[in-house]
């Protein structure tokens, strides 16, 4: 914290200019698509939010597995901030595919192996998140929320390779893939540019909410001490 | 091995002595499945059609209703602790009250299943392996539901809680299991389905067990 603390302030800074100049990439000055003019913009919002939806939960499940093994407090605390933030990245993601899905493949919505998979990953954040409020002792609840994050961590791999395990509607991979990615290079750059945004906004947010949960935790102790006496 | 029987022979006793909660999910999954023709219309190709998976959700839910009777009582009245002192480790503790929990949800189901099929007027042809793949699968639902409900012992609302923890991770064994009797409907072999199933059974058997076994150790010690 005492590193984090003074380097919020130009980590904000950072992630509002690579925001801005990713959504200007992506708005303005990259091409529109030849099969999908221009609803493929929906793309440089959708493709980050789902990474973010797998990369918040790896990092929650390496927390976890971090908490239960060493006890780490300050892993417990990261797995709890990251949970909701890790919620609404899957939510958004779900949200942009859906008003993708309309234009492209007519529909807002197929029970295909992609989509299923990626609404149980918001289901399994919404019950940690549930799971980790449930106690009168809030260590309790991180632990526990520690060991369902763990045995939901199995539905990742699920994710990243029902495009290629099951015929989908969704489209397979393009970006990370052997033989380098199939997408070209003028929407493969505001792609990046836009999921290193997202990653500085996981990183901004993912500090204030531990600094947040770390001073609630402190106030919790300093009430308990007075109501001693 | 004397401490694993014993427990089970337990169990079953408590059950025999007291059937209340036996009775209550058999009457749950019974009136439930028969709410559905009511609902979406008593046309026969049509229930026929949605049999399987009408009888998968609602099997699903029986198990539902009943996960949080598997540690509660035990949690509550301290017996749990004593069954941790015991020489048994206590992963094999927590495979003896998930057999014997699956027993009394799986079995019954199935046995009620026939009587649910001809209601909906299901193929009979495909009634074996309606009846196969929810003796399996219940297997792999007491399992998982085992952790939801060792993970919410304890907590506010912990009916509501095992549920949410719950059914995201039942929502795989449903489809395969659903799968099953739908290719049958379809005179599709229907082998590739239960392998799957059994596979996802069999994966959950330690993620169950070593879950739960975690679980409790962490409720005790608080």
């Amino acid at each position: 914290m005492a590193i984090a603390n003074p380097c919020l302030p130009w980590l904000a800074l950072l992630t509002v200019a690579c925001l801005i100049w990713g959504l200007y990439l992506s708005l303005f000055a990259s091409p529109a698509d030849y099969q999908q003019s221009e609803t493929v913009r929906i793309m440089y919002v959708h493709v980050p939010s789902a990474w973010m939806a797998l990369f918040i939960y790896s990092v929650m499940a390496i927390a976890s597995l971090v908490a239960v093994i060493w006890r780490h407090p300050l892993a417990e605390i990261a797995a709890q901030a990251s949970a909701p933030i890790g919620a609404a990245f899957t939510f958004c993601a779900l949200v942009t595919g859906s008003l993708w899905g309309k234009p492209m493949w007519g529909t807002w919505w197929v029970w295909d192996a992609r989509l299923t998979s990626v609404l149980i990953l918001f289901f399994i954040y919404l019950a940690h998140m549930a799971l980790t409020s449930a106690f009168d002792d809030p260590a309790r609840g991180r632990r526990a929320a520690a060991i369902l994050c763990l045995v939901g961590f199995v539905n990742v791999p699920i994710i990243k390779f029902s495009v290629e395990w099951w015929n989908t509607l969704h489209q397979p991979a393009s970006v990370l893939k052997l033989g380098g990615p199939s997408i070209h290079a003028d929407m493969l750059w505001p792609l990046l540019i836009m999921a290193l945004a997202f990653k500085l906004i996981y990183l901004c947010l993912l500090i204030v909410r531990m600094r947040n949960e770390l001073m609630a935790a402190r106030v919790r102790n300093l009430t308990a001490a007075r109501a001693r006496g | 091995m004397t401490i694993f029987w014993a427990i089970i022979r337990h169990e079953l006793k408590l059950t025999a002595r007291q059937p209340g909660d036996l009775l209550l999910i058999v009457s749950f999954f019974l009136l439930t499945t028969s709410l559905f023709p009511l609902a979406v219309g008593a046309e026969p190709n049509l229930l026929a059609r949605i049999a399987p998976g009408i009888i998968w959700v609602t099997a699903l839910l029986s198990v539902l209703l009943s996960l949080p009777r598997l540690w509660e009582p035990d949690y509550n009245d301290g017996s749990i602790e004593i069954l941790m002192l015991s020489a048994l480790p206590l992963e094999l503790i927590v495979l003896a009250k998930v057999l014997v929990h699956w027993l009394l949800t799986a079995l019954p189901l199935a046995l009620l299943t026939p009587l649910v099929a001809v209601m909906f007027q299901l193929d009979i042809q495909a009634l074996p392996l309606m009846v196969g793949s929810l003796l399996l699968g219940v297997a792999a639902l007491s399992l998982l539901g085992s952790i939801g409900a060792a993970l919410a012992l304890g907590a506010r609302s912990g009916t509501v809680l095992v549920a949410l923890i719950s059914l995201p991770l039942f929502i795989p064994i449903l489809i395969f299991g659903v799968s099953i009797a739908d290719m049958a409907l379809m005179s599709l072999p229907s082998e590739g389905a239960f392998l799957i199933l059994a596979a996802l059974t069999l994966f959950a058997l330690p993620v169950g067990i070593l879950g739960t076994a975690w679980a409790l150790r962490l409720a005790v010690s608080n």
